[in-house]
C-alpha cells in the first residue's frame, strides 16, 4: 500500500475540484429533503390534481411512509450516482495515460485502487449522510421525531447497499478501458441483482436485502436478520476490490 | 543522487534476452543491454525499433514476454515501488490531470517519493524555477501549452533527484529555449545520475551522450561509447564546397561517383559530400579529379563523421518491401515462443 495516504489526498482533492463531491452532495440533500415532503403531501397533491371528478382515497401519511420514500429514493438515485462515480475511476485514467504517470512513481497498484475506492466511498458517505440528516429533520417537522442513532445506522446500511454497486462498477472500470462499458456492467449488475431479489432464498444475501433492516432501524423497530445482508454486501465489496487488484496488478498501461 | 559511476559495479540498467511480443509482432527480440551508472545513454533507432517498448518495460508500464530487465540490480518484474523511488520518467507525450495545478503535481510527485515538510516546499519552488515554470505553478495544467506540459513532465521526473532518469523523446514539444534548458539540465546530471534518452534528434545525442545504443526492429545493432562508435562505424567523408559560379559540377559529381573508393556522393545545399571506403586513396585523388573537371573550390576538407552517418549506415533506409502502407518499417514477426 505504498503511497496510499498521498493518493487518497489526491483522490479527495479530485472529487472536490471536479465538482463530483459538491454535485453528488447536493443531489442527495435534495433527495433527503424531498422524501418526507413527498410522503406527507402526495395525497393532497393527487387530490388537487384529480379535481372533483376523480376521488382517490389514500391512507393518512405516516412516519413509515417518509422512511420508505427515503430508502426508495436513496437506493434509486444512489445506485445511479454510484455507477456514475465509479465508471471512469480507473478506465479513464488508463485511457488518458494518467495511471501511467502515477504508477511510474513509488506508488503501489493496490494503493492506487484502494485510494479510489475509499474516495468514492467517502463521497457517497457524505452524500448519504446529508440526505439522512435532511430527511430526519423534515420528518421531525412534518411527522414526529425518529431515533437519531437508529436513523444514523439506517443511513450506514443504505450507504453500504449503494457501495456494492459502486464496487461492481469499479471492478468493471478496472477490467476495461472504457468508462461506458464499466457503466453498462454496473447497470446490468443492478438489473441482475433486482431479478435475483425476487427469489426469497437469495434475497437476504443481496444488497437489496439491506432495505428491510434499514427501515426497521430508522423507525426504531426491532431488526430481524441484518447480519446476512450486511456480511454478504461487505463480502461483495471486498471481493470486487480484490478481483480488481488481481487483474490490475498484471495489466499493461 | 547517489548513483555515481562505479566502475565494475552493478550497471544502472541491465537487460538480458529481453523479449516483447504483441500477438504475432516481435517488438523486442532478445535484447541484451547494460547501461553503466553515471552515464548519459542515448537510445536510438527508427520508428518501431523497440525503444519505447524497452522503456515501458523498465518503468513497469509493460511486461516482458521473455528475458529479464533490472534497475539497480532489482528485477523490474517484481514491480517494487522502491525501484521507482530511484527513478524518474518522462513520457514522449506526458499526460496529466487537467484539474490539478502545476505546483500540486510536483507536490504529489515529491510526496510519493517520501519528501515532506519544508524540504517539499523548497524542492517544488526550486524545480518550478529550474524548469521555467515558476510563473505557471498556480495555473491549472489543463491550460498549459504542449511545451509547458513537456517542461512539467521533466519537473515531475527530477523533483526527487532520481538516480536514474529515463526520457522518451523529451524535446518533441519543446521550443529552442526549452530544448537548450533540457540539454543543460541533463548535462548537469553527468556523473551523478544515470540518464537514458530516447530521441530522434541525433545532434542532441552527439552533444550530451557519452554512450549510445542503436536498436532496429527490436534488436540491438550496436552499443558503446559514442567516440568509439563514431570511429568504428563511420567511414571517412570528404566535403567539397565549390566556389560561387563554379561550372562543370555535374561532370565532377559523375566522376567522383565513378571512383572505386567512393561509396556515396550526395549534393546538398551547395556542398558535395563524398563517403569513401579508402580515405588515403580518396585524399590523394579527389583534388586531381576536381582540377581535371575545371571546378574551383571554396573549401575542401575531410569531414568528421556525424552520428547521423553512423545511424544511417547501421540502420539504413528501409527497402520498399520493408515498409507498410503508412511508410513505417514493418515489425519483425514473432517466431515460436
Amino acid at each position: 500500500m505504498t503511497g496510499f495516504r498521498v493518493l487518497l489526498g489526491k483522490e479527495l482533492l479530485e472529487q472536490w475540484r471536479t465538482l463530483r463531491l459538491p454535485v453528488v452532495a447536493a443531489v442527495f440533500l435534495l433527495v433527503g429533503l424531498s422524501s418526507p415532503l413527498l410522503a406527507r403531501f402526495t395525497p393532497e397533491l393527487l387530490d388537487a390534481l384529480g379535481g372533483s371528478q376523480l376521488q382517490i382515497v389514500l391512507p393518512t401519511p405516516t412516519t413509515a411512509d417518509a422512511v420508505d420514500q427515503l430508502i426508495k429514493n436513496v437506493s434509486q438515485f444512489g445506485i445511479l450516482v454510484a455507477v456514475l462515480l465509479a465508471m471512469g475511476s480507473v478506465a479513464t485514467e488508463k485511457e488518458r495515460g494518467t495511471a501511467g504517470l502515477i504508477l511510474t512513481k513509488p506508488a503501489g497498484r493496490g494503493a492506487f485502487l484502494v485510494a479510489k475506492v475509499v474516495a468514492i466511498g467517502a463521497t457517497l458517505a457524505v452524500a448519504v449522510g446529508l440526505a439522512a440528516a435532511a430527511a430526519w429533520f423534515y420528518t421531525l417537522v412534518l411527522f414526529e421525531p425518529l431515533p437519531v442513532a437508529g436513523f444514523a445506522a439506517s443511513a450506514v446500511l443504505q450507504w453500504l447497499a449503494i457501495m456494492a454497486f459502486a464496487a461492481i462498477t469499479f471492478l468493471a472500470s478496472t477490467l476495461t478501458r472504457s468508462a461506458l462499458a464499466a457503466a453498462g456492467i454496473g447497470v446490468v449488475a443492478f438489473i441482475v441483482i433486482g431479478v435475483l431479489s425476487a427469489f426469497p432464498a437469495i434475497a437476504p444475501y443481496l444488497p437489496v436485502g439491506l432495505g428491510a433492516p434499514a427501515r426497521a432501524l430508522a423507525l426504531g423497530q426491532p431488526v430481524e436478520d441484518a447480519l446476512r445482508p450486511v456480511l454478504a454486501t461487505i463480502a461483495l465489496v471486498g471481493a470486487s476490490v480484490a478481483i480488481a487488484w488481481l487483474s490490475f496488478r498484471r495489466q499493461e498501461l | 543522487m547517489t548513483g555515481a559511476n562505479e566502475a565494475g559495479g552493478e550497471p544502472a540498467v541491465r537487460a538480458r534476452g529481453l523479449t516483447k511480443r504483441f500477438g504475432a509482432v516481435l517488438a523486442l527480440d532478445s535484447l541484451d543491454l547494460d547501461v553503466p551508472r553515471g552515464s548519459i545513454f542515448g537510445l536510438l533507432g527508427p520508428n518501431g525499433a523497440g525503444k519505447t517498448t524497452t522503456i515501458r518495460i523498465l518503468t513497469g508500464l509493460a511486461r516482458a514476454s521473455g528475458g529479464s530487465a533490472s534497475v539497480a540490480g532489482v528485477d523490474v518484474a517484481d514491480d517494487r515501488p522502491e525501484v521507482r523511488r530511484r527513478m524518474g520518467y518522462v513520457d514522449q507525450d506526458p499526460r496529466f490531470y487537467g484539474w490539478m495545478k502545476g505546483r500540486e503535481l510536483l507536490e504529489l510527485s515529491a510526496r510519493l517519493a517520501g519528501i515532506e515538510g519544508p524540504e517539499l516546499r523548497s524542492r517544488v519552488a526550486e524545480t518550478l524555477k529550474r524548469t521555467g515554470l515558476a510563473d505557471a505553478g498556480e495555473r491549472r495544467i489543463g491550460a498549459y501549452s504542449g511545451g509547458m506540459r513537456q517542461r512539467l513532465g521533466i519537473a515531475q521526473a527530477v523533483i526527487h533527484e532520481p538516480d536514474l532518469l529515463i526520457l522518451d523523446e523529451p524535446v518533441s514539444s519543446l521550443d529552442p529555449e526549452g530544448r537548450r534548458d533540457l540539454l543543460e539540465l541533463i548535462e548537469g546530471l553527468r556523473g551523478t545520475a544515470t540518464v537514458i534518452v530516447s530521441t530522434h534528434v541525433l545532434a542532441d545525442v552527439e552533444r550530451i551522450c557519452d554512450r549510445v545504443a542503436i536498436l532496429d526492429r527490436g534488436r540491438l545493432v550496436t552499443e558503446g561509447p559514442l567516440a568509439d562508435l563514431l570511429e568504428a562505424h563511420a567511414r571517412p567523408i570528404f566535403e567539397l564546397v565549390p566556389a560561387p559560379g563554379a561550372v562543370a559540377m555535374d561532370d565532377l559529381v559523375a566522376r567522383l561517383r565513378a571512383a572505386s573508393w567512393a561509396t556515396g556522393v550526395d549534393v546538398a545545399a551547395g556542398t558535395i559530400r563524398v563517403t569513401v571506403s579508402d580515405a588515403a586513396a580518396a585524399a590523394r585523388e579527389i583534388l586531381p579529379i576536381v582540377v581535371s573537371c575545371g571546378v574551383v573550390l571554396a573549401s575542401f576538407e575531410q569531414a568528421r563523421p556525424t552520428l547521423e552517418d553512423v545511424f544511417l549506415e547501421l540502420v539504413g533506409p528501409a527497402s520498399s518491401d520493408e515498409l507498410d502502407g503508412r511508410g513505417f518499417v514493418r515489425p519483425r514477426a514473432a517466431g515460436p515462443s
